[in-house]
């Protein structure tokens, strides 16, 4: 093929887009609305992990230490925790800085008592955050294991919610599979419908074919000017879609940022943008490319 | 040029439409294919330019042996042959200049040639003030016209004409015929199926009569020869 031809491919698929004109509307609708449920679902769905992973986060490992112990072997576990590939991070509490929390938390007169005579009865404590949540009752295990290499028995209670933890992680595992779920059905229906729309562009265009082919076209020089027909109205469908969705998004995101809330927040658009870009006109030239090479496909053996 | 071997075809649902058709067909020659509607006509044209395979025998066109023909070469093929039909098949959203223009286009004519030679076709078949035009607003008989340009303008060796008369008046029709006459005195081959008796009977060339799958009668200067 040489350029002039490729330059003429290009200009009569361009040429096509108007010649066609609602149809090409009717194509371009389509992957506006297939490409907006997918958009959103995958926005829904990154914030739904987020949240979720901020919940997931809220999880920690209290280990109460034996009254008895020593501050070298305080160290000593400290080390131990510390080299566990699970663990993120931790921060000690001592025994004062507990019956400070439980003042704050339940008022002067509970602990009182305590402070008065100087029989401080909170254990000295670590509180241990994991990098995966998931791991928590694997850790707070191997945490509780350390007692058995060392006949002091440092570790006098391990606690994360037990039960509780269990049952969030599988919520939030849940909600996670539900999502990528929604965003599979949906790419799913966005293709049929999207083909299907073409199908019917280019059943009404089957004569066309046929008369191009007895003219002694071959099926290249045919398909081509498809081709980019079929990539323009996708990748223009899918500008459109983008401009909508970050424009929208933009919004969700300035009404958020009123709030002061360190429970949650959307995604910030700015890290988001570049690759849900990428994705969605991505989408537009794949579905434009694949919709119609599928489609002339059955009319090209005459 | 045409060539024809004891050439059968046998339709999917059990239709003998032709039964053993020997033919030969010379260089520059101009042939009438007449005979009563369903007996095989059609056939006898989409096989010239391999719109169908035959059931059986050998075809050959042009030095290309269409039964060994393969998918990818049969552009080739068509690319020396004009086609021409009775309900002219022109793409509908391109003018008369475009439409003729594709059938250079898809051989990768370079653009300052065919813009010469359109123009050239365009005025031979007396449309050239209507270049601009999109089929829906020209005449039946300015369609055909556009329809023989495109089929000429890469000066093929064979036109293939099904009833290129069919859908236009009597006057307009000569015009056509006038315009096919001229086309074969330059030397290109005419394959014309028709039901225009006036026309087979005032213009005398050769005549294939086909009847039933099987070619009845073949004469050099012939008539019509049927009574509707």
């Amino acid at each position: 093929m040489n350029f002039n031809t490729l330059l003429r491919h290009f200009r009569e698929g361009t040429k096509n887009v108007f010649r066609n004109g609602w149809m090409s509307v009717a194509s371009m609708l389509s992957i506006v609305v297939s490409l907006m449920l997918l958009g959103v679902a995958l926005l829904l769905v990154l914030n739904l992990d987020r949240a979720a992973d901020r919940i997931d986060k809220q999880v920690e490992i209290s280990v109460y230490l034996n009254l008895e112990i020593t501050k070298a072997e305080t160290d000593i576990i400290e080390q131990q925790i510390r080299e566990m590939p699970e663990v993120q991070d931790m921060t000690f509490v001592s025994k004062e800085e507990g019956l400070e929390t439980m003042r704050q938390s339940l008022g002067d007169a509970m602990v009182k008592g305590y402070e008065e005579n100087g029989t401080n009865p909170l254990p000295d404590m670590f509180k241990v955050q994991v990098i995966e949540a998931t791991t928590v009752p694997f850790v707070a295990e191997k945490i509780s294991a350390l007692n058995d290499s060392n006949p002091d028995k440092p570790v006098y209670d391990v606690d994360y919610g037990k039960g509780t933890a269990e049952k969030l992680f599988k919520w939030t595992q849940a909600i996670r599979t539900v999502g990528v779920v929604i965003v599979l059905a949906l790419g799913l229906m966005a293709m049929f419908l999207i083909a299907n729309t073409i199908k019917v562009t280019i059943i009404a265009r089957r004569r066309e074919i046929a008369i191009m082919k007895l003219v002694g076209a071959t099926n290249r020089f045919i398909r081509w000017p498809f081709l980019i027909e079929g990539v323009l109205v996708g990748m223009t469908g899918a500008a459109i879609t983008l401009a909508i969705l970050l424009y929208g998004y933009y919004r969700v995101e300035l009404a958020y940022s009123g709030w002061d809330t360190t429970q949650f927040t959307p995604l910030p658009l700015g890290d988001l943008w570049i690759w849900f870009s990428v994705l969605i006109l991505g989408l537009g030239f794949l579905i434009g490319a694949w919709g119609s090479t599928i489609s002339i496909r059955k009319f090209l053996k005459v | 040029m045409i060539d024809m071997q004891d050439v059968w075809k046998t339709y999917p649902n059990g239709t003998h439409a032709l039964k053993g058709v020997s033919v030969q067909i010379d260089r520059s020659e101009f042939v009438y294919v007449v005979g009563p509607s369903g007996a095989g006509k059609s056939t006898f044209m989409k096989l010239i330019y391999r719109e169908e395979t035959p059931s059986k025998g050998q075809i050959s066109v042009n030095g290309f042996n269409l039964s060994k023909l393969k998918q990818r070469n049969i552009p080739l093929l068509r690319r020396n042959i004009g086609v021409i039909f009775q309900d002219y098949r022109l793409l509908p959203k391109l003018t008369a200049y475009e439409n003729v223009a594709f059938a250079m286009e898809v051989i990768e004519t370079p653009r300052r040639i065919m813009k010469k030679r359109v123009m050239e076709v365009l005025d031979l078949v007396g449309l050239k003030s209507k270049a601009g035009r999109e089929p829906s607003q020209l005449s039946g008989g300015e369609q055909q016209r556009v329809a023989i340009a495109r089929a000429i303008v890469n000066n093929p060796s064979v036109i293939v004409a099904d009833e290129p008369t069919g859908n236009l008046d009597p006057e307009t029709s000569w015009g056509i015929m006038q315009l096919l006459d001229e086309i074969n005195f330059r030397g290109t081959t005419v394959v014309m199926a028709t039901h225009n008796r006036e026309i087979v009977n005032t213009m005398r060339k050769r005549v294939l009569a086909i009847e039933d799958g099987q070619v009845v009668r073949d004469q050099l200067r012939g008539e019509y020869g049927y009574e509707f």
